[in-house]
């Protein structure tokens, strides 16, 4: 039974594990190739199957104008729109949360865990029903096609990240650390600037993370609301891909735009492992 | 003690989001009572658009059963592989770490681009599945049949969100309390009772709360569908938020769009409160 039972479990580990590594390791081989070793039919191994050039990658550094693939500027484009609506997300978010879950609200009916369901439900929101007022209203004011346009739509998806991750952080921060503050003689936002925001680092971290995930991978809005004057990675991609782009830089290019993220897992893994995920979902 | 403070803290960040929100769904109802077109604006015509999207467009409500099969198929796929997986680097286990970031990994991917990979992946002539099927005389068309085409969707999904069950199930997992493990351990009870008596109920809400996560994320099922098939072959694998895309910002009848997706927004919300309920209902019924 216990044999059985180990085997399987390493048996099937094993395979996902391998079902995951997968696509990583065509797109390697891929972007290695020439056009001779494409299509001809699947091959995988360099130097075995085929001989491995440099193309692929080569074009990545080529401006487009000799016939590279241009994705330098959608690269910070997409860190900049990401980076800016997660900071502004998680810092709106942070005060929102500590807010609900150290204080009382009430407004008839509404009450606080009202309050931070209509943040979270936000999620809820299809993108495609946000999509077509979003579309028309920054067309009228002039901001369709824009960083700070799409900056304003990604708040949206993920400020209910950082409530969400937040609330719960702060439910787990013991009240007796503000409380001592304010005796102490610490106003309010001295007692939460000085005092519990050093001891939620873990918590912001994890929110941080869940926003940058959630803003580099968005690939709908992006492909909406901007066209040509400012592009995200996500929908030059997908622009490459249905052109004519060769394999070897699709995947070249593909493989760069998915780095950095790996990081993060790292970080994620880290504070899973320590606990700080725990509450979160509950 | 007495904080008006309170306020300060919460107002930024609930007007912010109120503020982006408020005229796009209010305007989004407001669209969907009209005709639309760019050179004379908005023209009240009543439900119109509603009658026509109840009675006479049957593509709709295709697309919604699709993503209705699509979604819950894929999150009951992650949910069962996802929980196996958490439970099997949940405790000790040869390179733990390496398998947990690992199995993480997909999720921190854009889809989009890996969806791009997956269509050299899966293509037909030039890609390494039908290479390896090849020498079994097998050569399926997973983009351009209408039935494998939502296997391939299927495989694509469950590949990029299985890490997100798993995580917040794994997450779930080393919360846990100790104290029923160790009765458990205790009265000699055999890995599969303390699977089904111990751990399965202590991680149903858990589980709930996971499910519900993933079908929230899963019903807006789009940029795999738009970059690996675009809805095809024909409508084979087009889902609500797609058909609603193609009709709003292809062919620009904003309005039936708008009317369209207010209905799916309700639908949605309604069908997610229900299954919540449900789901509740069976896993926690003591």
């Amino acid at each position: 039974m216990g044999k059985l039972y180990k085997f399987l479990k390493y048996f099937f580990i094993t395979f996902w594990a391998v079902f995951v590594v997968a696509p990583f390791l065509w797109a390697i081989s891929t972007s290695f190739k020439d056009f001779n070793s494409v299509n001809g039919g699947a091959t995988y191994i360099p130097w075995v199957d085929f001989e491995p050039k440099l193309e692929g990658w080569k074009v990545l550094i080529k401006s487009p104008a000799n016939g590279g693939v241009d994705i330098v500027e959608p690269y910070f484009n997409s860190l900049f729109v990401t980076c800016t609506a997660s900071l502004i997300s998680i810092v709106l978010g942070t005060l929102s949360a500590y807010a609900l879950s150290r204080f009382t609200f009430k407004a008839g009916f509404v009450k606080n865990n009202d309050i931070t369901f209509f943040f979270i439900s936000q999620r809820i929101m299809p993108p495609i029903v946000l999509s077509i007022p979003f579309f028309l209203f920054l067309g009228a004011i002039n901001l369709l096609d824009s960083l700070i346009g799409l900056i304003v739509v990604y708040i949206v998806l993920l400020m209910p990240i950082a409530v969400w991750i937040m609330v719960d952080f702060f439910n787990k921060v013991p009240r007796e650390i503000d409380e001592t503050a304010l005796i102490d003689g610490c106003n309010p936002y001295q007692a939460f600037f000085k005092v519990v925001l050093p001891n939620s680092i873990p918590g912001l971290i994890v929110a941080g993370m869940f926003c940058i995930i959630f803003g580099w991978i968005d690939f709908f809005f992006a492909f909406i609301l901007t066209f040509t004057e400012v592009q995200l990675l996500p929908v030059k991609i997908v622009a490459l891909n249905s052109s004519i782009t060769p394999w070897w830089s699709l995947s070249a290019s593909a493989l760069v735009s998915v780095a950095p993220l790996i990081i993060v897992a790292f970080i994620v893994e880290r504070y899973l492992s320590k606990g700080n995920l725990s509450g979160a979902i509950k | 003690m007495n904080f008006k403070h309170k306020y300060v803290f919460l107002f930024p960040g609930l007007f912010v989001l109120i503020g982006i929100l408020i005229f796009p769904i209010i305007f989004v109802v407001r669209l969907s009572l009209s005709g639309w077109n760019s050179y004379n604006g908005l023209n009240f015509i009543g439900l119109e658009n509603y009658i026509r999207l109840f009675t006479d467009d049957p593509r709709f409500w295709q697309s919604f059963l699709r993503l209705s099969f699509l979604s819950v198929t894929t999150v009951i796929l992650q949910y069962v592989i996802g929980f196996a997986l958490a439970h099997m680097v949940w405790k000790d286990i040869k390179f733990q770490r390496f398998f947990r970031v690992l199995f993480l990994i997909p999720m921190m991917t854009t889809p989009v681009i890996m969806t791009v990979i997956w269509r050299t992946f899966f293509h037909e002539s030039l890609g390494p599945v039908n290479d390896i099927l090849s020498n079994f005389g097998m050569s399926p068309k997973w983009l351009t049949d209408p039935v494998l085409a939502k296997f391939t969707v299927i495989v694509v999904e469950v590949w990029q969100w299985t890490p997100f069950m798993f995580l917040l199930l794994l997450a779930g997992l080393l919360s846990l309390p100790k104290e029923p493990f160790l009765a458990a351990a205790i009265d000699g009870a055999s890995p599969v009772r303390k699977f089904i008596y111990v751990t399965f109920p202590l991680m149903a809400p858990i589980s709930i709360g996971a499910i519900i996560i993933r079908l929230i994320e899963a019903s807006k099922i789009m940029d795999t569908v738009y970059v690996l098939t675009s809805g095809g072959p024909g409508t084979a694998t087009e889902t609500s938020s797609f058909y609603i895309f193609i009709k709003g910002l292809r062919e620009f009848q904003m309005g039936y769009a708008a009317s369209m997706s207010f209905t799916y927004l309700i639908i949605m919300i309604i069908s997610l409160t229900v299954i919540a309920k449900v789901l509740t209902k069976v896993l926690l019924k003591d």
